[in-house]
């Protein structure tokens, strides 16, 4: 199909590969429907995946904005199901005195509320605290908070 | 004389199409507030009504030659629109209170810090973070540094405005420098070269010691990377070990002459005789907070 599209439209995609006709810049790291995220509790589901090396995506961000925040209820698709999480922290450039994570950390739900696993093995930002609603639920799984 | 008229014509379309531009990029953020320049003139006025009394403040000796580096936040933003004199005095007076409260020593990118903020959330009331530090920016009250750590296989990074009132107490574990100003390559790194542990026990660096620095070459990670290090100058990193065509690219978009451009530097710095007037005054600063506290060790005794 590419081949055929080259060939018809020499004028618009050059000699080079498609791969190099568009801009790869540095994104704003948002949490939106197909990023990846990183399980980060112990349950069998999360570790499965980390195994296979498919990383959950995000299907779905329940807030108006569509844009995942640390607290925010995802819907992911992680191997082969459909699975609710709250986001735990965020690589995205953080407000003063707020912690910014190297990658996007999620813990697993299900549909009830109550946590997958066990234990949440990274530091958790400590102003998820003052949260309210069922992401209390998880901070009891939190061994730090940062 | 054609072509001198088309010259100079030539020229004043230029410089009208300059400062049409600069004018616009400047009033659309600014358009509520009257420029540094008419602020200015009407201070120093004779017609003014409410004309500024100009205090002289004795400043009892000159700033040591350093200064400007161990404080660079004390320097005005050289963003031209975004200066005035009074604003500037009035934020290091603030600056000085603060730290009359809450003492904020000398460190540098590279040097290990650790901070503990109020946290109305966390048992004890207070939250402990150790970091290398790896960015200062801002200037006056805004200043502000980045740590970075890595706990649990987990990066983490937290900026700190250093004049927050939410600020309990800043501690520098190790005092030293790095090769790079700015050490954002660490996201890139392993995760060794950013871990620091919490108990780290702090070194106390002699008083007038010259400030080590730390010559450590940082080997980056495979790409994908944040950044294009390549491109960056960078003195801290061992031999990337790209192809060559990526050191081509660099060398095409590299802007060499940006060292010497005098304007550049003019327009992106503070001059030196400002430097020192500011300078000095902040020195006094310190010699007054180190004067109260001494005043109030007294009457505590």
């Amino acid at each position: 199909m590419a081949a055929l599209m080259r060939s018809r439209l020499p004028s618009l995609l050059p000699s080079l590969p498609l791969s190099q006709n568009f801009s790869t810049t540095n994104s704003l790291q948002h949490i939106i429907k197909l990023t990846r995220l990183r399980v980060v509790d112990n349950s069998m589901l999360g570790n499965q995946s980390v195994v296979a090396g498919k990383p959950p995506r995000c299907i779905h961000v329940y807030n108006k904005t569509g844009v995942g925040r640390v607290g925010d209820k995802v819907l992911v698709a992680i191997m082969g199901q459909k699975k609710r999480a709250f986001i735990v922290g965020v690589k995205q450039r953080a407000r003063p005195n707020k912690p910014r994570f190297d990658s996007n950390n999620i813990v697993l739900v299900e549909d009830n509320g109550a946590p997958t696993g066990t234990r949440i093995r990274v530091p958790v930002p400590s102003d998820m605290r003052a949260m309210e609603g069922d992401v209390t639920k998880i901070l009891a799984l939190a061994t730090k908070f940062a | 004389m054609a072509d001198k008229l088309a010259t100079l014509g030539f020229r004043s379309f230029l410089s009208h199409q300059f400062l049409k531009r600069s004018v616009a990029a400047v009033s659309c953020r600014y358009a509520n507030t009257l420029s540094n320049e008419t602020v200015e003139k009407h201070r120093t006025s004779t017609l003014a009504h409410d004309k500024e009394q100009k205090e002289e403040k004795k400043i009892s000796a000159p700033a040591p030659p350093g200064l400007k580096h161990v404080h660079p936040e004390f320097l005005p933003n050289p963003t031209f629109y975004r200066r005035d004199r009074i604003k500037e005095k009035l934020e290091r007076q603030d600056m000085y209170r603060r730290r009359a409260v809450c003492p904020i020593p000398e460190f540098y990118v590279g040097s290990i810090m650790a901070v503990t903020l109020a946290d109305p959330y966390a048992s004890g009331k207070t939250n402990r973070f150790v970091g290398i530090c790896i960015q200062r920016a801002s200037y006056g009250l805004r200043a502000n540094f980045t740590l970075r750590n890595v706990v649990d296989n987990q990066g983490l990074e937290i900026r700190y405005d250093m004049y927050s009132p939410l600020i309990q107490k800043v501690e520098v574990l190790r005092l030293e420098k790095r090769l790079d100003d700015e050490l954002f390559y660490l996201r890139d790194a392993p995760a060794e070269f950013s871990t620091v542990p919490f108990n780290l026990e702090a070194v106390s660096h002699p008083p007038g010691a010259p400030v080590p620095v730390n010559t450590t070459k940082v080997k980056l990670g495979p790409r994908p990377w944040h950044e294009r290090w390549e491109r960056r100058n960078l003195r801290g990193v061992q031999d990337l070990g790209l192809p060559e065509k990526f050191y081509e690219k660099a060398k095409k978009v590299a802007k060499p002459w940006e060292e010497y451009d005098l304007m550049l530097k003019y327009r992106t710095s503070i001059n030196p005789q400002e430097t020192d007037e500011v300078m000095d005054e902040v020195a006094e600063g310190f010699r007054e907070i180190e004067r109260k506290r001494r005043r109030e060790k007294l009457e505590k005794s």
